[in-house]
């Protein structure tokens, strides 16, 4: 019997690891991160308009960096928020099973491409082909990341609001279209409002997402860290800015605080959007009466 | 009546959370005979017979008061090996769940959790123990195809073969035929009736007339309480209870 | 006659969507698929790279990614399994598990430059590993336990509660039901999270751009020590660094090719094991 106990307690220990790593991030994220602040004082950090790290003496603005990293974030959803959600009711309405079964697992499959190669087709195609089409200065710029970053994200977006269609029960369905509804006006009136939460959470998880995606950006946005006045010019988010410059920082220095307190601004932020999904998704299963 | 006294039960009272289950229930299991619990749904027979071997241990927020004695010792007492009193009081399911392996390892799984790894003992068990169950005939060809592939009626008899290779003392059925056809159930309870000759035997059951083909005492619960319990022949013919008349005879339950 | 046309269009709308979405993915694994094809060749595979990146093969980045793949999962496949055991298991107090899920969820959202800098921080840094494979792999495991935890977990709470009470019922400890009954069970779903976060591990580049890779190493890594070549990032700096634009794009490709086939092969082992243990236990 001590052994059973003994089995029992080396688990929860072990267990407790996920609470570690979580607790650990934070903490060096803030020990590692806070001195900055010190440096350049918060205002100055998180408002300032020039991010010149390199200069003598530096400049520690990432209002460019967070502004980058917006529009791009918005772009994305603008282009994978539409395709995606669009794709996931094609899946659940019009799709027959034969076609569902292969649509479904095909989608989840798209979601695994490494987001290396995205940016890398980024770069080399897309880009110089928008440079042409679209007549601008360069094809590396918010647009391009935009874009790319959202056909990243659609299939995470389709998975989880397909989810979320599947969820809700047939018999609202049945119910809307003995009414004399048709299967168009049942699929925004009845099925869409009924699953909204669910999807909610597809969108806001696809935003943490987009927000997070390192390599696309750096290959793709162009690297000025400039705020953006259209959509057109190059953009450094902060995803990049910490990747692009972690190498040359001094260990210690200025600079390397600086990038720590971007990821720890980084890091709020993916906490923030996912406890806001962890609490609308809670909301969708209460709502349709599933397990809370 | 000759035979000992192999389980006893006093004073059982059962909660789950704040609902009383069974109320002050005083019960003899007498050894190599076959005791029937038949009562009416919500009765509280199947939460009395996974008392006897405490696998109600399992549900959180229960409690029991009272002391039931098996070997000279109450079950419920502090010190007491929970595993090896459940080694010797099996169970057999109602519905029959053989483990997703093959037939042979479903049965040698109680040994060797026991620690036996004698391979030639091992293998001379599952042979004793298919046969003990009726179901040697049929399988010895397969020992080592999957146990999913049996129909209803053969998975419940290699779950009991499964609960003979430990060498238990008792079996507890509980409603062991309630997801079986006739012909599964009649072959089922033929072979109860050659097991009462080396086990002691408890069965609940919602059918009386099976209780009325196979026991040899009955116990008629109802809501909780212990309405009537004593020799099977009386209970069906002359029962002291009014209650007990009524349920036999279909005017409730 | 008004809500038939609005069906109409509202379908139409749902047809663009989803043939967009096929094709804009569809032409990415075109692309690297005609022109990666172009370059691989047995040599491409298995010789380390000459004349400054710009010829020979990539082999010592397909090692240095399988062996932080491996070290990935070797160090988060024993922790993630224990931790989703105790969670099934042992069912401890609701708010114990309450914590241990959000936990997980939240560090499944984290973004993957913040575990390279966890990564730089910690394991190069404080425990002095250097960038080295094993600094890589800690930090890409912990960036996939999440996913691990869930697979695992999935693939435990479908083995049905009967068979744990009947393994009790006869007898068996706790330890022993989990070790010799549930886990042979749940064994293809533990399977699929690890096969999924291969393909993770193998595709991310941010949290080993501090933590282990290196443009070019001298052959073949000797110890757990050394610094790796590794395909992602081998794409990364052929494109940023170097002098010779034509040559390396071509090497990207053949390593974007590789990339690409080894995730999307890993992805849909995992989807059709799991959809052969759904109809298993569908019986």
């Amino acid at each position: 019997m001590l052994r059973e106990k003994l089995y029992k307690i080396i688990f929860s220990i072990l267990a407790l690891s996920s609470l570690l790593f979580l607790v650990g991030i934070t903490i060096i994220l803030f020990t590692e991160g806070l001195p900055i602040f010190h440096e350049a004082g918060v205002g100055a950090f998180i408002f300032g308009k020039s991010w010149y790290p390199t200069y003598d003496p530096p400049e520690f603005g990432i209002l460019p960096l967070v502004a980058a990293s917006f529009w791009v974030t918005l772009g994305a959803l603008l282009v994978g928020v539409p395709l995606g959600v669009g794709s996931a009711l094609f899946i659940n309405e019009l799709a027959g099973p034969k076609t569902k079964a292969i649509l479904k697992p095909l989608i989840e499959i798209l979601a695994a491409i490494p987001s290396i190669v995205f940016g890398f087709f980024g770069m080399v195609i897309v880009a110089p082909f928008l440079q042409k089409l679209l007549g601008i200065p360069t094809g590396l710029c918010a647009f391009t990341g935009s874009l790319i970053l959202g056909i990243m994200a659609l299939p995470t977006i389709c998975s989880i609001a397909e989810d979320a269609l599947s969820f809700v029960p047939k018999s609202f369905r049945e119910a809307s279209l003995a009414l004399g509804a048709n299967r168009w006006q049942t699929l925004t009136k009845v099925v869409i409002p009924a699953a909204g939460s669910g999807i909610s959470t597809a969108i806001i998880l696809g935003m943490s997402r987009a927000v997070g995606e390192t390599m696309t950006v750096l290959m793709v946005t162009g690297g000025a860290a400039v705020i953006p006045h259209s959509f057109f010019v190059p953009v450094r988010p902060m995803t990049a800015t910490i990747a692009a410059e972690m190498g040359e920082a001094v260990m210690g220095g200025a600079h390397y605080h600086a990038l720590f307190a971007i990821g720890l601004i980084l890091f709020l932020t993916t906490f923030f959007f996912n406890i806001i999904a962890e609490m609308v998704s809670r909301r969708f299963r209460i709502k349709l009466g599933l397990s809370g | 009546m000759e035979n000992s006294i192999e389980i006893k039960a006093e004073e059982i009272n059962f909660y789950y959370g704040t609902k009383q289950a069974l109320k002050n229930i005083n019960l003899e299991i007498y050894e190599k005979q076959v005791t029937a619990l038949i009562g009416p749904s919500g009765c509280g027979k199947s939460t009395f017979i996974r008392l006897l071997n405490r696998m109600n241990d399992l549900i959180p927020h229960t409690r029991v008061e009272g002391k039931i004695y098996f070997e000279g010792q109450n079950i419920f007492e502090e010190n007491v090996d929970v595993v090896g009193l459940r080694r010797r009081v099996g169970m057999v399911f109602q519905k029959p769940n053989p483990f997703p392996k093959t037939i042979f390892e479903n049965v040698s799984y109680g040994l060797e959790v026991n620690g036996i790894r004698d391979k030639k003992f091992i293998e001379e068990k599952v042979i004793e123990s298919l046969n003990r169950a009726a179901l040697w005939k049929e399988v010895k060809d397969r020992l080592h195809d999957s146990a999913l592939g049996l129909s209803g009626g053969q998975q419940q008899r290699l779950c009991i073969a499964r609960c003979l290779a430990v060498e238990p003392h008792v079996i507890l059925f509980d409603e062991p035929c309630a997801s079986l056809d006739p012909i599964s159930t009649r072959s089922i309870e033929e072979l109860i009736l050659e097991l009462k000759k080396y086990y002691t035997i408890v069965i609940v059951t919602h059918n009386m007339q099976q209780a009325a083909r196979i026991s040899d005492f009955t116990a008629f619960l109802y809501l909780g309480d212990l309405i009537e319990f004593g020799l099977t022949e009386k209970i069906f013919t002359v029962p002291k209870q009014k209650m007990t008349e009524e349920y036999l005879t279909g005017k409730f339950g | 006659m008004k809500n038939k046309l609005t069906q109409h269009l509202g379908f139409l709308l749902l047809w663009v969507a989803i043939i967009l979405a096929l094709f804009f993915l569809g032409t990415i694994i075109y692309f690297v698929f005609v022109k990666g094809i172009s370059i691989i060749s047995w040599e491409f595979l298995t010789e380390v790279p000459r004349r400054g990146m710009t010829e020979g093969g990539v082999a010592p980045a397909i090692a240095g990614t399988l062996y932080l793949t491996m070290g990935a999962i070797l160090f988060s496949l024993p922790l993630g399994l224990a931790c989703a055991i105790y969670l099934c298991e042992y069912s401890p107090a609701g708010y114990v598990v309450n914590i241990i899920r959000m936990s997980i969820n939240n560090l499944a959202g984290v973004p993957s430059v913040v575990f390279g800098l966890f990564g730089l921080a910690v394991f190069v840094k404080f425990f002095g590993f250097g960038v080295s494979i094993l600094s890589g792999s800690l930090t890409l495991g912990i960036m996939v336990l999440p996913q691990i935890i869930s697979a695992s977990q999935e693939a435990l709470i479908a083995v049905p509660q009967s068979y744990r009470e009947a393994s009790l019922a006869l007898g068996a400890t706790h330890w022993q039901t989990i070790k010799k009954m549930v886990l042979p069970s749940a064994l293809p779903g533990i399977l699929t999270g690890v096969i999924l976060s291969i393909g993770r591990a193998a595709g991310e580049t941010a949290p080993i751009l501090f933590t282990a890779a290196t443009f070019y190493t001298r052959g073949y890594p000797n110890s757990i020590f050394s610094e790796v070549m590794a395909l992602p990032y081998h794409i990364y700096a052929l494109m940023t660094e170097g002098t010779h634009p034509e040559k390396q794009t071509a090497i990207a490709y053949g390593c974007a090719l590789i990339l690409m086939l080894l995730v999307l092969l890993m992805s849909a082992l995992a989807i059709f094991l799991r959809q052969r243990q759904r109809s298993f236990y569908g019986k």
